[in-house]
Order: C-alpha cells, then structure tokens, then sequence
C-alpha cells in the first residue's frame, strides 16, 4: 500500500496529467494518420469523399477516446483487463453465429452504427490481460510449465477462434503479440524455440491438409500462398494483387510521381486501393522518400513507445506498453511486407491509414491505454 | 525486463531495416523497370485508320471516293434502360427486328462503356432525326465513318475492282500483316486496282495513345498522329468513254480497249457484262453472288485483260509484217486462191469457199482471204511469226496493276513439244498463220498491237496517270525496227479494209474524210465444225448453241495519216467480226475521237437515219456528267 500511496502522491492530477502525456507519440499519430487522409483524398480521385472525410472524423473520435482513456488511471484498466478479455471472447463466439460474412470470410458483427470486428478488440484485450497475469505472477514462476497453461489458453482460445472465421492475417498477429507479452516477461527462450519448433510443423500439417477431408484453410488461402510463391502463375487472378502492389512501388522511383498523379491508383490497376494497399498509392506518388518517411514514422512510435516501456516500473504498465507497441509494430511490418511482396496477402490493414471504422477506433483505445501507463507510471 | 526490451527494440528495427531495404530495392534500384510496367500497364495505342487514297479517271471524275457512312452506336452505361431507348430509336429509323436482337446480345456481351453499332448506312435525314432527338435517347451517339463508294458502278467495276473485309486468307498472304488489317470494319483491296494498287492505296496507319483504367475503359487521349493517307491515284480512263463502251456492248458477252497509240494510255477497258462494286463492299448476298458467278457471260471476269481468244484475221498483219521482213513477199505479189489451199491430204478452207483469186498484200487484208496467209505462213515459218507476234505486243504480258493479266499464247516448237509431247507439224503454222489453231491473245495485246502497227513504235499500255497529282513520267516508246514500207504496207491493207467498198468492214467505216479509219475483221473459231455435223446441215453459225459460236473481233485505229486511238472489240460468240465487232469498235472509237456527239456526217451514210431515230429516242445521248471532253484533246 504505501508503495501505491507514495506513487500516487507523486502523480500528476487534472490538467496537469496533459502535460505529462507522450506527445512525441500523439504527435507521430497524428502526422501518420493525416498521411492517411492525404492518400484517401487521393484514391478518390482528389475528393474527401468517400474515405477521406469519415476517415478523419474517425481518428477525431479516436483521439477523444485516447484522451479519455489516458486521463484514467492505470490501475483502473488494470482491473478492466479480465472483462475486457472475457467480453471480447464472448463477442468472438457470438461473430460465430450473428457475423456479417464479408470477403469470404466471418468479421463483423453489425451494431448499426459501426461494423464491429471483436477480434480488433481482442488485440488489445488479450495484451492487457497477459500483462495483468504476469505482473500478478510471482517472477520466480514465470517459467514454470504449470504456469504456462493459462497464458497459453489465453491466446490459443482467441486465435483458434479468429482462425475459424477465417482470418489467418488477425490470428498470427494475436498469437505474435501475445508471445512478446511473454517473452518480455521472461519466459525463458526454450519455450519459444520450441514453439517456433511445433509453429513450423503445424504449417507443415496445414499445407499437406489441403484436397483432404480434414482441410484445414479456405482454398482461397492455398492459392493465396501458392500465388505469393510465383505470383507469375495466376497473373491475372490471386497474383494480380501482388504484381500491381510492386509495380506502384517500383514506379515511384526515389521522388515519386506526384501527388494524384498515380496512374497505378488512379486507374484502379491497385485493388483494395484504399484499405490493405494504401501504402501503395503513397510510394507510388511521393516515391522512396515519401515511404521512407512513414516508415520512419512508424518505426519512431515503436521505439517512442518501447523506451516508455522499458522506462515504466509498473510491470503491468511496461508489458502493456510494450505489448502496445509491439502490436503497432507487428501491424504496420505486415502490411508493408505484404504489399512489397515478401510475405503472402494476409488482410492487414496499414494502422491509421487504411480505411477502415473498428480498426482506428481499436488503435486509438490501445494508445489510449498506452499513455495512461505513461503518465501514471510510478516516478 | 530491460535486456529482453532492448533485444526485441532490436529485433523490430532489424526487421524495419529489412523493410526498407526492400522498398529502396524496389524503387531505386529497380524503378525503371516497373516503372516501364506502370506505363505499359495504362498506355494503351489505337490505331487510325488512314483515308483510303482516292481513284480518278485522266479528267478528276472520282471512280472510288470514300463516303461518309451515318452510323448509330450505343453505350449501355449511358443508356440506362436499353430497350426502351432502342424502341424510341426504332420510331426514328428503320430498325428491324433481327438487328434489335442482335444489337441487345452484343451489347450484353461487351462492358459496359464500350460502343456498339446499331446500325450503319443511314441517310443524312435519318441520322439528323436521331441527333435532333438526342435528349430522348440516352447512350446513343451518332457517328461518321468512311466506306467506300464507286460513283460509275458497273461502269469502273472490272478496273477499279471493289474493297471488302479483311479475311483470314489477307491475313495469311501477307508476310507481317498491316497492323492496320486488325481495325474492325477496315477494309481492303479485293480486285481490280483495289488489289493491285493497295500498299498505295491504303496509307499508313495514324496512332492515338490512350490511357485505359484497370477494365481497359478509356480516360483521356494522351497524344495522337494521324496517319498518312493513301495516294490518290489518277487513272488514264475517261469515264465517258470507258461508261459508253459498256453501253455499246450490252447485252453481248465482250470486251474494248481504247488506247493512245503514242502515249500507251488506256482510255477505256471495258468488259460487258458488268456488275455493281457497290455491293461487294458491304457484303454481297450469296444469291447475287452465285448468280454472278453461275452467269454464262462472266461478268465477274475482266475479259479485257484477263480473256484469252484466238485472234483470227486480225493477227494476219503479223504473218504479212513477218513475211514483208524477212523478204519473202512484195506488195504486189499475189498468191492464188481457189477457197481452199492443199497441204498433203489435209486441205484447209477459205472462209469464202469459191474462193478470191488472185490476192496481193492489199487485198489479201481487205477482203481477208484465208489462202493467202496459208501460203505466206508456211513459207514464213513459225518461228517468224511468233517473233513478230512477241515484238507487236501478242503474246507478252503487259504490266498493268490489274490482276489476272493473260499473257495470250503465241505457240512455238518448243512449246507445243513441252506441252503435247508432239513435235510441230506445217499444219498447225498454216492454222496460226489466219489466228488460229494454238493462237490466243487477250484484247488489250490485240489493242497493243494494233497500236504498234499504227506507230511502228514499241508503245507500253498504261493505266496510271498521276499518284497524289503528280503526273507519271511517261517513257518515249523505242522503235520497233521494222522498216516503215513493211509497215505501210500493212496499213494501207488496213485502211482498204474499212474504206474500200470491197473491204470487209466497209460498212463500219467513218466517213469523215478527215479522220479515216483503219482496222481489220477477225472471226475466230472456237471449234471446228465437224463433217458430221455438216453433213447434218450445221454450217452457219446461228445453228450452233451460243457458247460453241465463232468470236467477232475487230482491231481499229485512227486517224489514219496521224494515228492517235487504236480499239479493239472481241465479242464472245459473236458471230462475224465484219457484222458484230467493227460497229461497236467504230462507234468507241468515234466516241473516242468527237466526244459525246460525234456529227452525223461522220457516220456512213447508211446508218445515219438510223443514228437520227436512235438520238431522237434519246433526247441527251449522255448526261453532262464529265465536265471536260478528251474527244478533240
């Protein structure tokens, strides 16, 4: 008690808690989601209409939820963390039942104001509620086996579930997120090789189910894999994505062609110009310096966020700070990884400027909850 | 905490390093090549069509032009409600049911932004109708292409040919096709000078360098050239002749060329019976066309250029220029006939079977004895002949741009043992001595060779008169090194056979002093007619179905002190040359001469009640169609 106490004294209160607020992060949020409404404008043709407009008026209410979320303290979320979690795996089971199938694939739950995705909110919850468990664990324990049943339920319950819906892209980022709460922890690094080690053959498993009756993955999702291996053998169907997404890329050379001058955008040779391949439209127009630049951006939020983290001596603010941080990270290299044609179409959106309702609002939550560990942490 | 931090601060930016090594691999590095792919990616180029090069006759009066053709076309994007649209279109202009049908199945098939053709040939009325009516008829868009049109029809059909579609055979023939072959609705050459002429015709193709999205509809035109179009081509005809030669032959299966002896332009090339180009280039039904084809008069041949006759009594000037040169006959040695001339057992007839009696060179081409160029033929020889034959133009293939030239036959030793195996025998130089027997010329040859006669140069036929308005040099003829007595010689047989009263074609002769004409009759066999059936009772002709009659032909030139026109007529189971071919060849050689209204004084006097009645029946003998008149040039 006389720990919190003495944190407490120490904290901020009211007006002064803004002061005391990461805005080196706020204000690389805020760059990176105006990049956002510049390519948005962009794609429709130079019009705010119809991704532009919304997309800003999303990321407004988003700030105002960060703030919100910042203002309140840290222990408060701390023991939000299990119904956070339990909540969102209830709404995982139920997009089982009532979700709006979309894309070949079951998402979204409609609340007739937002198409809610629960696995976006899982993302957060379950870092939040791995940080609750190992700061409540005693650290000797940490890499016990017994202890790590339960973080291991916690992740695999909501992958398994967002495997199903399917959405491969939202499950590997769930599971990689939860092993950096982990490893951050200290679990010790044989279990992870091990994991890599049991990762690997389970992908093995996955890619021989394929024309049997245990089929583990849509047949889309084969073809996809196939189609990023040599994108060349169905140019114009699953490949197509990938092609044009390089050929956006390679075309914008070091200084790009031009703001709406992308003709690969502009001609709609991009699919899914304005969600998945954004980045796209961006290094096509602004070139090498322009994607150069975002990338720094991103990559200054990752370290922004985890030199707040490694500063934070609440271990329940650090690993959700990290953990924070870490999903940002998984995030954006993904999508960029995607789109260059390294690693195959997965469905994962460029954070704060892909179109896109849920997902905003999800980021803006988890940053909210980033700065409440920041401004709270014990001094 | 902090180690394990920093390890995976670590990890991240290794992996961030990798993403921007890999984003300056693409655009820096390897910018140039996608960025070649981007372009290739919107830049799409479409061609256009050059203007086909316009056909003239030696006056400007276009032969082929291209027309504007008022065609409708239809977006289904803008349309909205296609039907409705193409029943308000239907109140406008005739639509038919089955095109309806058709234009709905297309239009279903194609995006929805792209044009489909409705309908196509439509008059000015009718495509104003559907301008006018534009605000009703979304999606619809009333647009001009060029097709082509033949203004004398029938008249330039054999000459100027026709175009038509591309074919899978066009594409074939040709080594590296004219990408312009692949333009929808392109047309090109399919006989005549269409064919022929068609690398200058056509032009080279324009190009418009479009941008196209992702489903190949078109932004905006980046840039645009436009093509070379073809060369206007002016021929050496007149219309007018070239229209009343076709006249006169109607009804017969013949052809006439008119020729400049001094400069070798053809200045009509006629063929009857005639057809209409104008149906070819949108499609010709296949009923008209197997009538066409089925039709015992060809008309789809060019028997000007492309027939091939035995030439008969008008190749006798050959055998007597032959003989005179190679010194065997003099003007006034004669030769007896008794109506039939005896070789061994063999005994060949003369048309007139009492016989001429004695004959000299004058007489022998007047009255056209037979007897007489047996005689000289076989003291000639073959081979004399045949050169002579080759040397006025009879037996050569004349290079005009038209296709299916008859090269004619003019038999050697050689030729017939390569082609029957059998060696020559004095009997087939006897039958080639009166155009007969293996002899075959095609009109144009007996054209230029009445030419050659008449100038005693080695004139060249020709049909191109200037490209895109520049005039064709035209080459001086050489000399054709035959001693002009020989020549005169012949000639002045050729004038007794027109202005003698005992001449064979007296009766077509011009009687304008001025211009005198000179020629010669030539009835050809096309087959013997055989002891059997004369003993049946055949001997004339008018016995015989039509396609077993003799060929009427008829060679001709004037003025005779200063030759300009030589025409010849061969008229396919004609009859007599002297009765069939020498009016119609007289009648375009006057109108060759005097213009559309030659004077009556010019006609003999026999015929000039006749010629009044016919004028009077037809109060203008020609519209004045053709602004200028070569008659008197």
């Amino acid at each position: 008690m006389t720990f919190l106490d003495q944190s407490h004294r120490q904290l901020p209160t009211g007006a002064a808690k803004i002061l005391h607020l990461n805005w080196a992060i706020i204000l690389l949020l805020c760059a990176i989601a105006s990049t956002g409404f510049l390519m948005l404008y962009s794609v429709a043709n130079g019009s705010f209409d119809p991704w532009a407009s919304r997309q800003m008026v999303r990321f407004a209410a988003g700030a105002v939820v960060m703030l919100i979320i910042a203002m309140i303290h840290i222990r408060f979320w701390r023991a939000m963390a299990p119904l956070a979690y339990g909540g969102s795996l209830i709404l995982l089971v139920l997009v089982e039942f009532f979700g709006e199938v979309g894309m070949g694939a079951q998402r979204w739950i409609d609340l007739g104001f937002i198409q809610l995705q629960p696995s976006e909110l899982m993302k957060i919850a379950l870092v939040m509620m791995l940080a609750l468990y190992y700061d409540w664990l005693d650290p000797d324990k940490v890499s016990r086996p017994q202890w790590l049943i339960i973080p291991l339920l916690l992740i695999l319950a909501p992958v398994a579930l967002v495997l199903t819906q399917p959405d491969l892209g939202t499950a590997i980022l769930l599971a990689a997120g939860g092993g950096v709460v982990m490893f951050l922890a200290g679990v010790s690094l044989w279990y992870f090789g091990a994991a890599i080690g049991l990762g690997a053959g389970l992908v093995t498993l996955v890619m021989q189910s394929r024309g049997t009756s245990w089929q583990l993955l849509k047949d889309y999702q084969y073809r996809r894999i196939e189609t990023f291996l040599d994108p060349s053998t169905d140019p114009l169907g699953a490949g197509y994505h990938i092609t044009q997404s390089k050929i956006a890329l390679g075309s914008g050379g070091l200084s790009g062609r031009g703001f709406m001058e992308g003709t690969q955008a502009r001609l709609n040779f991009l699919p899914e110009k304005h969600t998945d391949f954004i980045f796209t439209t961006l290094a096509e127009e602004f070139g090498f310096v322009g994607s150069a630049s975002l990338l720094i951006m991103f990559t200054l939020v990752v370290v922004f966020a985890m030199t707040s983290a490694l500063r934070n001596r609440d271990r329940f603010g650090a690993l959700l700070t990290a953990g924070v941080g870490a999903t940002f990270f998984f995030y954006f290299s993904v999508n960029m990884a995607m789109v260059m044609g390294l690693i195959p179409v997965v469905g994962v959106p460029l954070p704060l400027v892909s179109y896109g309702g849920s997902a905003m609002l999800v980021l803006m939550a988890a940053f909210g909850l980033l700065q409440s560990a920041h401004v709270h942490r014990p001094r | 905490m902090t180690r394990r931090g920093l390890l995976l601060l670590g990890a991240q930016l290794s992996l961030i390093a990798g993403l921007g090594y890999r984003v300056r691999q693409l655009q820096v590095e390897e910018a140039d090549r996608y960025r070649m792919l981007a372009e290739e990616n919107r830049m799409n180029i479409r061609l256009l069509a050059p203007g086909r090069g316009l056909i003239f006759d030696r006056n400007g009066v276009p032969l082929a032009e291209n027309r504007q053709n008022y065609r409708v076309v239809m977006i289904r994007e803008q349309a909205g409600d296609v039907e409705a649209v193409l029943d308000r279109l239907a109140r406008l202009i005739p639509l038919p049911e089955d095109r309806r049908e058709r234009v709905l199945r297309e239009i279903r098939q194609r995006s929805a932004f792209v044009p489909v053709t409705v309908t196509e040939h439509l008059s000015w009325e009718e495509i104003s109708r559907v301008a006018s009516n534009a605000p009703a008829l979304p999606g619809v868009l009333p647009e001009v292409g060029l097709t082509r049109h033949y203004p004398k029809g029938t008249a330039s059909a054999h000459l100027v040919g026709y175009v038509g579609p591309v074919s899978e055979r066009d594409l074939a023939a040709q080594e590296s096709p004219d990408p312009l072959l692949q333009i929808p609705d392109f047309q090109i050459g399919k006989t005549g000078i269409e064919v022929r002429l068609e690398g200058e015709l056509r032009g080279s193709a324009g190009a418009s360098q479009i941008e196209v999205n992702a489903l190949g509809r078109v932004m905006r035109e980046l840039d645009r050239r436009e093509g070379v179009p073809g060369q206007d081509l002016h021929l050496t005809i007149d219309g007018g002749i070239q229209e009343y030669a076709l006249r006169r032959m109607d009804g017969q299966s013949a052809a006439s060329v008119v020729m400049d002896v001094n400069s070798g332009e053809i200045l009509a090339s006629a063929s009857a019976p005639s057809f209409d180009p104008n149906a070819f280039v949108f499609g010709i039904s296949f009923d008209n066309w197997n009538t066409l084809l089925n039709d015992p008069y060809r008309p789809l041949s060019n028997k000007a250029v492309s027939g091939a006759y035995p030439p008969g009594s008008t190749f006798k000037m050959v055998v007597a220029l032959a003989a005179i040169e190679a010194g065997l006959v003099t003007p006034d040695e004669t030769v007896y006939c008794p109506g039939h001339y005896q070789l061994g057992d063999r005994r060949f007839h003369c048309w007139r079977s009492g016989g001429h009696g004695h004959m000299n060179l004058r007489d022998s081409l007047k009255q056209s004895c037979d007897v007489y160029y047996y005689d000289v033929a076989r003291r000639v020889g073959v081979d004399a002949i045949t050169q002579m034959a080759n040397r006025l133009g009879v037996g050569v293939r004349h290079d005009l741009p038209l296709p299916a030239i008859s090269e004619g036959l003019t038999p050697t030793r050689e030729w017939k043992q390569r082609r029957y195996n059998e060696a020559w025998l004095v009997g087939d130089t006897i039958n080639v001595g009166i155009g007969q027997g293996f002899m075959l010329a095609s009109p144009l040859q007996l054209a230029v060779m009445t030419a050659r006669l008449a100038t005693g140069r080695a004139v060249e036929p020709r049909l191109i008169r200037a490209r895109n308005g520049v005039p064709e040099p035209i080459p001086g003829a050489p000399d054709l090194g035959i001693p002009r007595a020989a020549l005169e010689q012949v000639r002045v047989g050729m004038h007794a056979v027109v202005n003698d009263r005992r001449g064979t074609a007296y009766r077509s002769r011009i009687a304008d002093p001025e211009v005198e004409m000179a020629g010669k009759t030539g009835t050809s066999q096309v087959r013997i007619i055989t002891p059997e059936e004369r003993a049946r009772g055949v001997f004339r002709n008018e016995d015989l179905p039509w396609n077993r009659r003799d060929h009427a032909l008829f060679v001709c030139y004037a003025p005779f002190d200063n030759p300009r026109y030589a025409v010849a007529t061969v008229v396919e189971h004609g009859g007599g040359g002297s009765a069939v071919a020498a009016p119609i060849a007289r009648d375009i050689l006057m109108r060759t001469l005097y213009g559309p209204v030659p004077p009556l004084a010019a006609y003999p006097p026999d015929e000039r009640q006749e010629i009044e009645r016919r004028r009077a029946e037809e109060p203008a003998p020609e519209a004045p169609a053709a602004p200028t008149q070569t008659g008197r040039a």
